[in-house]
């Protein structure tokens, strides 16, 4: 509650700043405000990492390079009170930088590169102002699982339902990896509530906006809304490749061994009914309702009661299988409908839309969007990544310096700035030398073919 | 000549071109200015007919008898020899006549894409690959011992789809970069390994269409710029009226601009939403009273709905700024959702006027978390329907009507029935638009009062 008056109050925060002077040491009290935010955009933000990343390639001396390509890129700046900027543009790295540092943003988000560079779109019709490239994104919320997380709701969240995000970056990078055949992919914590993906492949920045809503609809299987109690129906007589292989391979253990009990799925009698809904047989559900809440009575089992639940309801189904055409399914589809990712499915389906850019600070929590190893998803920790007064009281304890370069090597943010450069900015720019390497020699050739006639 | 008989002989390629053109460049012919206009008439018949079919929620198996149909009865010539000229022209001309806008080239893209994958369906196998070829798509078929590699998912794949036959060695599959089969991606109705999708033989007419469409979508666009800079003023005496006219018969009435009813103010809106919204506004409209918020989705369906209504744009400020400051205080109305009102009514970004949503445009909706919009009879569950419909005074005897319609996916029979149900009065055009909806609504309702008063 105090947390949330200091965000709403500008006097508050003022107070804060004299006390901060006030005290002695290095502590620096939580919060977020606009002084904080211009020593960190002055000497933490990695500008040079983003430009690079941004740019593709394009900003090197090669004879294919496409100099322009940086400064076609939107970025659009949320200010203090809500002025919201639209289509910036910057020619250099170092453009990028002062009006970042001049502006200093509360978001930073990023659009696609378009036709013509965004800031001078006005002087062209706008039939010419289209975008041609944006990398394939994802967006998921927390937020969207409120109707099967039972310890936080709306933006909170905590360690007991943050493996639904874990599921989520499981099962959507495997399936961008093993069937789309991508390799470059960015997972960002978005500093608050969920997770942002960057596909950033060639093949993925060039894709139609048809194309990325068809791979949306192939991660699409939530169709619940606030009128219809079936969040997931799986029909057909088996499931497809991809959901058999994030069933077996992550959400069947992630339901059984985090969110069961975690989440409690089973504890009441309000959460097992709405289980209970989801098996279309009168007999079973009858059956297993007398069961719990006569076994609510007299419960003396050591054993975790939503396990024990669970086990008797997968005993029941499974030997009744063979009698009940539309019980076939019915376990699978209540892991599914307790685990599976939920995506906002307009951020990935147009090119157009803006995606917040990694290393920004959330303004309620503090927290800096860091990138996620998908590889060690399970260990991520959101309620300890880096804040915007933690890192500068890591600044502070080193004194004050000449100006160093990489003065986020010696805060908590370094090991996510050398993640972000070997796991993903490296290879990357490795690729992007290559395939642009690869289309000059083919051009190359052809023009020399096309002499020769 | 060619005579057809009984006993077809295999086609060979260049037969098969004429029976199923592609229509790839407008044909050199002589055409009477009475054969241009009643040759398109003919084709649009079909056009029409298969939008009805769409609208109705059709299978590809009836889709594909009903196309049969329309053909036989609308495309044939007394001269078979004409029926491939017959078929050429009528497409250019409607070229001409759909090109000229966003909305109709849209319509008729999606239309002609539509016929054009009925038609292919028909076809055998060779036929198809000749096709194929003919647009450069000569995939090698995917050879034994890759088949048997991966068998196992493919036969997984056959088997999540009913009525999918399961492959066996002596199907041809095509592997093709998932890129060009979008359709089949989004319905998770391929495997997908590395970036390649596995296409069986069947399903190759959705890499066919894929290609038709993308064609015909670039072919529009040049059309209608040739036809304003160089056809319609020299052709103004004689083709220009016949191609102006031709496409307004047929893609219904617009709803951007009300009329028959003129205005409504916001003191009537709570009588006329109880009398004569569709069951989809009249749940938007509730929710909104309830929650004092719609999501996006809501406000764009019920928003766009109200304009077509009649309510003036003042109003319409005053309307949504009624409900929602209840819940987010006036204030952030003004800064976050009073822009969008002004937008849909062209004051804003790109200014355009915009229509409001279609029956098909509601039921394709994808409703998620939290959301009220959509089609109720598509995506209520069955019980939340029959409530509903309950609440609006529906017969038990009529609500097992609508609800057998429902499960045909019938949805806007099942509206139409609604409406009959609601008004004890027949509605014989069926149900196209929501505002139509309203406006049969009201015309019942006033020639009652006229009879009464």
């Amino acid at each position: 509650m105090t947390r949330e008056e200091v965000e709403n109050g500008r006097d508050d925060m003022l107070i804060d700043g004299c006390e901060a002077e006030q005290r002695l040491g290095n502590a620096v009290p939580d919060g977020f405000n606009v002084n904080y935010l211009k020593v960190y955009y002055g000497k933490l933000f990695p500008h040079g990492d983003i430009f690079k990343w941004m740019s593709y390639g394009n900003d090197g001396k090669h004879p294919a390079c496409d100099q322009s390509y940086f400064g076609r890129r939107e970025f659009s700046f949320t200010l203090d009170n809500d002025i919201y900027l639209r289509f910036q543009s910057f020619n250099s790295v170092s453009e990028l930088e002062n009006s970042i540092k001049e502006k200093c943003p509360f978001k930073i988000d990023i659009g696609p590169v378009y036709s013509v560079e965004p800031a001078k779109r006005n002087a062209y019709t706008p039939d010419k102002v289209i975008p041609v490239e944006r990398e394939l994104v994802f967006d998921i919320d927390i937020t969207d699982y409120d109707d099967v997380r039972y310890c936080c709701s709306g933006a909170d969240v905590c360690l007991d339902c943050w493996p639904l995000m874990t599921v989520a970056i499981k099962v959507i990078d495997t399936a961008l990896r093993d069937d789309f055949g991508f390799n470059h992919i960015l997972w960002v914590y978005s500093g608050r509530r969920g997770v942002h993906c960057w596909v950033c492949d060639g093949k993925a920045r060039r894709l139609t906006d048809e194309q990325r809503a068809a791979i949306a609809d192939y991660f699409r299987l939530y169709k619940g809304n606030e009128n219809n109690n079936k969040k997931v129906s799986l029909v057909g007589h088996a499931l497809h490749p991809f959901l058999i292989r994030s069933y077996t391979e992550v959400l069947r253990y992630f339901f059984e061994e985090k969110l069961l009990c975690s989440q409690k799925i089973f504890s009441t009698e309000e959460r097992f009914e709405k289980i209970l809904e989801m098996i279309p047989d009168e007999s079973i559900t009858s059956e297993l309702r007398g069961k719990w809440q006569e076994n609510r009575r007299s419960s003396i089992s050591k054993d975790d009661i939503n396990v024990v639940r669970w086990e008797q309801l997968k005993h029941m189904l499974q030997s009744k299988k063979q009698k009940a055409q539309g019980l076939r399914m019915c376990v699978e589809e209540i892991v599914f409908s307790y685990s599976y990712p939920r995506l906002d499915m307009e951020v990935s389906k147009r090119m157009n839309h803006l995606l917040k850019a990694p290393f920004c600070v959330h303004p309620k929590t503090g927290r800096v969007c860091v990138p996620i190893d998908p590889n060690c998803c399970e260990e991520f920790d959101p309620t300890t990544v880096p804040t915007l007064s933690k890192l500068l009281e890591e600044l502070n304890m080193g004194g004050l310096r000449a100006d160093v370069d990489n003065e986020w090597d010696r805060t908590s943010l370094g090991k996510s700035v050398r993640f972000f450069r070997s796991s993903f900015l490296q290879p990357l720019l490795k690729s992007c030398k290559e395939e642009m390497e690869s289309s000059y020699n083919s051009k190359l050739q052809q023009s020399k073919n096309s002499l020769s006639w | 000549m060619e005579i057809i008989g009984p006993h077809r002989r295999a086609p060979a390629a260049d037969v098969v071109v004429l029976t199923l053109p592609l229509y790839r460049s407008a044909p050199p012919l002589e055409v009477t200015l009475e054969d241009f206009e009643l040759f398109a008439l003919d084709r649009l018949r079909v056009l029409k007919g298969i939008s009805d079919g769409l609208s109705r929620g059709k299978k590809p198996e009836e889709m594909e008898k009903l196309v049969s149909e329309l053909w036989k009865a609308n495309m044939r010539h007394p001269q078979a020899s004409e029926e491939v000229n017959k078929d050429i022209i009528s497409h250019f001309v409607l070229r001409l006549v759909y090109c000229r806008t966003e909305d109709l080239r849209k319509w008729f893209l999606s239309m002609e894409t539509t016929l054009f994958r009925y038609r292919f369906r028909l076809q055998g196998h060779e036929v198809q690959r000749a096709l194929m070829a003919e647009f450069d798509l000569s995939y090698k078929a995917v050879s034994n011992a890759e088949f048997e590699s991966v068998k196992d998912k493919l036969v997984q794949v056959a088997r999540s789809m009913n009525h999918q036959p399961l492959p066996s060695a002596s199907d041809t599959f095509f592997k093709v970069p998932f890129e060009e089969v979008p359709e089949l991606v989004a319905g998770r109705r391929v495997f997908i390994h590395k970036g390649h999708a596995y296409v069986a033989m069947n399903q190759v007419v959705s890499l066919v269409v894929t290609q038709f469409r993308s064609n015909l979508s670039k072919a529009l666009i040049l059309t209608n710029r040739k036809w304003t800079s160089t056809i319609r003023e020299p052709e103004k005496d004689r083709l220009t009226p016949i191609v102006e006219a031709l496409c307004t018969s047929y893609l219904g009435p617009d709803y951007s601009q009300p009329r028959e009813f003129g205005e409504i103010t916001i003191k009537e809106i709570d009588q006329v939403a109880k009398s004569s919204f569709p069951l989809c506004m009249q749940h938007l409209y509730e929710k909104l009273k309830e929650d004092h918020h719609l999501k996006h989705g809501g406000r764009m369906q019920l928003g766009l709905f109200l304009k077509g209504v009649g309510l003036k744009l003042d109003d319409a400020l005053a309307f949504w700024k009624a409900e929602f400051s209840q819940k987010v205080g006036s204030e952030r109305f003004d800064k976050e959702y009073a822009y969008s009102i002004r937008h849909n009514y062209g004051k804003e970004g790109k200014r355009t006027d915009y229509t409001p949503y279609s029956c098909q445009k509601v039921i394709s909706s994808t409703p998620g978390v939290g959301d009220n919009h959509g089609c109720p009879y598509r995506h209520f569950s069955e019980e939340n329907l029959r409530a509903a419909l309950g609440k609006l005074g529906v017969s038990y005897r009529a609500v097992e009507e609508v609800m057998d319609k429902v499960r045909n996916r019938h949805y806007q029979l099942a509206c139409s029935l609604t409406f009959e149900a609601v008004h004890g009065s027949s509605c014989d055009a069926g149900i196209n638009h929501p505002n139509q909806y309203f406006s049969d609504s009201q015309k019942i309702l006033q020639s009652k009062n006229n009879s009464t008063g």
